[in-house]
């Protein structure tokens, strides 16, 4: 299917379908079985999950395939929201345009700091990559305030010209949408004592992710996709071998700036207004996190990661002590105070150390992250159904691995 | 006029002469191997030829083309392949993408991107790969990645990758270090067999005598960076300088 292998194809379709039902998936716990916290399926977050996914997917063609570790991807995300909104004040409200000039600006950009920033390798490729970022950054606070509206941010207003969408009377201002489908237009569904939210605004995040998803895993079974994991392998041999590793890692450089750029353009898309703050190292170190959690040059990798982040982020930091009291009522007096005072350490303000306990976790025990469990686990079930012989038993040190991308 | 012509070369690291005023022809289609004790400048020299190293002095012309100045990787498109003493592969591609990569390289060497199309749209490249596998006997290593394979196996599949870009002169950089006997007569059989084969130029350097002696058709002995004789194996066996510079005065060949 659409030049995929069998394999990859079954692979692409159930990320499609997954997507595709997420509200449903998202919203397992019934409003009254006091989980409902723990129900992640209204559109913030679903839209968050969807557009950090893209973001990912995009570092991990750059990181996982030529191991080249950039600090500094938040410079296309911030760049791609800002060009959006600039597409939302000028030209129109509708999002096609904004997101297509945010990819082309990241585009661009990257080309200048790829082309410089790739001279070197290892650490000091992240160092300038890095510098690049804070740079935009502070840019962005400064000199370059009449474009993005220094500390206030780039935000909508009545008074934007909008050629394309001509005068209109309103005095609200008017929101992002698809040929007249606005963005933030969500169908509720009430059933099984669950309201099923389908939000605009996620689907075309998703039908975009998948679009992405897709072009993912055709540059990574690519020969080009070969060439970049040969780039990460070996790069003396690469020259020897009579190629030049610049034009590689540029491409994917750019390709992955694109990426972020499309996502930065999806950001403002579901929410018109773009700050600095989203060019920030942290943002850039999130990014990092995500892949390495869900697993570094592996397909679904990056896509859990940003999943299992943004989740994260949204569901424990909305468990204040309040919450933690109703849960631990029924404990003595003495006792609720301290095991509430000990979760509130890690939920709320502190879910970051939720989140940093539960990176470290993977790092050490699945260094090929969450990817790498979900494979382990796979193989136990598997042992578990058919216990073979002794001498059967695949001995994984002297059985070559099934090649993933040849023949 | 050789195909590889060095003329004066000499390169000093501090006060180190590590090679001075080397001359050296290498003729179209001969193996000519460079001999030595260590320390000799061997190593030096294959650098200087593949653009690792930029000499001091002297000119190193390729085909008529200089080569000093310019980068590894336009030597190669030259024509030119090297395979080195520590096998350099790409430990984490399987040997079949090992084998791809220079493949579709080509000899141009120029980028191109193939993004969009998958490695089984590329049936000829592929074929080539699978027939370069068999020709070094380990095309039923083919989905095994290059980190798992015995050394022995990495020095054949660096072969392999020279070889596939059908190159005019291959540089082999002791391709029998540390390796047992039997791998040793394997790979002499194996470099017998391209020579044989093939039109292509090769030039080793190499410290056991029984390889190069079945294998060479001239003789470069080099000693304390400068060469000392350049001759037919049968005479240089008998040289008396060579004897006591490289081979110990006592030493039967």
């Amino acid at each position: 299917m659409l030049g995929l292998n069998k394999t990859d194809s079954k692979f692409l379709l159930i990320v499609i379908l997954l997507t595709l039902f997420t509200p449903f998936l998202m919203q397992p716990f019934a409003a009254d079985s006091g989980l409902d916290q723990f129900n992640g399926g209204y559109p913030d977050l679903m839209q968050k999950v969807a557009i950090f996914g893209i973001f990912a997917v995009g570092f991990n063609i750059l990181f996982g395939l030529t191991g080249y570790l950039s600090f500094g991807h938040a410079a296309f995300l911030g760049m791609g929201s800002y060009a959006a909104v600039w597409m939302f004040k000028l030209l129109t409200m509708n999002v096609i345009p904004a997101i297509l000039l945010s990819m082309i600006v990241s585009g661009l950009l990257a080309v200048i700091i790829g082309y410089i920033s790739l001279r070197r390798s290892g650490i000091y490729f992240s160092i300038l990559t890095l510098a690049f970022a804070q740079m935009c950054y502070k840019m962005a606070y400064s000199v370059l305030t009449p474009i993005t509206n220094g500390e206030t941010g780039l935000q909508l207003s009545l008074s934007d010209p909008r050629i394309l969408d001509g005068a209109t009377e309103s005095t609200s201002l008017p929101v992002t949408n698809i040929f007249g489908l606005a963005m933030n237009s969500s169908y509720k569904l009430e059933a099984l004592n669950r309201v099923f939210t389908f939000n605009v605004g996620f689907y075309f995040c998703a039908i975009i992710a998948s679009i992405a998803f897709y072009i993912a895993i055709r540059l990574f079974r690519s020969p080009f996709g070969m060439m970049l994991r040969a780039v990460k392998s070996n790069q003396q041999r690469m020259n020897y071998m009579g190629l030049n590793t610049k034009p590689y890692t540029l491409a994917a450089f750019v390709i992955s700036g694109m990426y972020a750029g499309l996502a930065g353009g999806l950001l403002a898309a579901m929410d018109p207004l773009a700050g600095a703050d989203r060019m920030l190292w942290t943002a850039s170190g999130e990014v990092v996190i995500m892949t390495i959690l869900g697993g570094a040059g592996t397909l679904m990798g990056p896509v859990l990661g940003a999943g299992v982040i943004k989740y994260l982020e949204n569901i424990f930091s909305k468990i204040n002590e309040s919450v933690l009291h109703s849960w631990f009522h029924w404990l003595p007096d003495g006792l609720e105070e301290v095991v509430v005072w000990v979760f509130a350490r890690f939920t709320g303000e502190g879910w970051h150390l939720t989140l940093g306990l539960t990176f470290m976790l993977v790092v050490t025990f699945l260094p090929g992250g969450l990817v790498e469990g979900i494979k382990r686990l796979k193989k136990l079930t598997k042992r578990g159904q058919k216990p073979k012989d002794k001498l059967d038993a695949p001995d994984p040190e002297h059985t070559p691995p099934p090649s993933k991308h040849v023949v | 006029m050789g195909i590889l012509e060095v003329k004066g070369v000499g390169k000093r690291f501090g006060g180190l002469q590590a090679l001075g005023d080397v001359n050296l022809s290498v003729q179209v289609n001969t193996v000519h191997a460079i001999i030595g004790p260590n320390g000799a400048g061997k190593s030096t020299l294959l650098n200087c030829l593949v653009g690792k190293l930029i000499p001091d002095t002297g000119s190193v012309t390729f085909d008529g083309k200089s080569v000093l100045g310019r980068k590894p990787h336009e030597i190669n498109q030259m024509g030119i392949s090297r395979v080195f003493q520590t096998p350099e592969i790409f430990g984490d591609l399987t040997v079949m993408e090992n084998v791809l990569i220079p493949c579709f390289a080509k000899r141009d060497g120029a980028f191109r991107m193939h993004a969009y199309e998958s490695i089984e749209q590329e049936p000829d490249i592929v074929n080539k790969a699978e027939q370069m596998l068999i020709d070094v006997n380990m095309i039923e290593k083919r989905h095994m990645t290059g980190s798992s394979l015995s050394r022995g196996d990495k020095r054949r599949l660096e072969m392999a990758m020279c070889l596939a870009q059908d190159p005019r002169l291959l540089l082999l950089d002791e391709p029998t270090a540390g390796m047992a006997r039997a791998d040793t007569n394997n790979t002499i059989d194996l470099l017998k067999q391209i020579k044989e084969e093939r039109d292509i130029t090769m030039a080793i350097i190499e410290h056991d005598m029984h390889v190069v002696f079945s294998l060479a058709d001239r003789i470069t002995v080099l000693a304390q960076g400068t060469p000392l004789v350049e001759d037919t194996p049968d005479n240089i066996k008998g040289h008396p300088k060579v004897k006591e510079a490289y081979l110990g005065e006592t030493q039967e060949v």
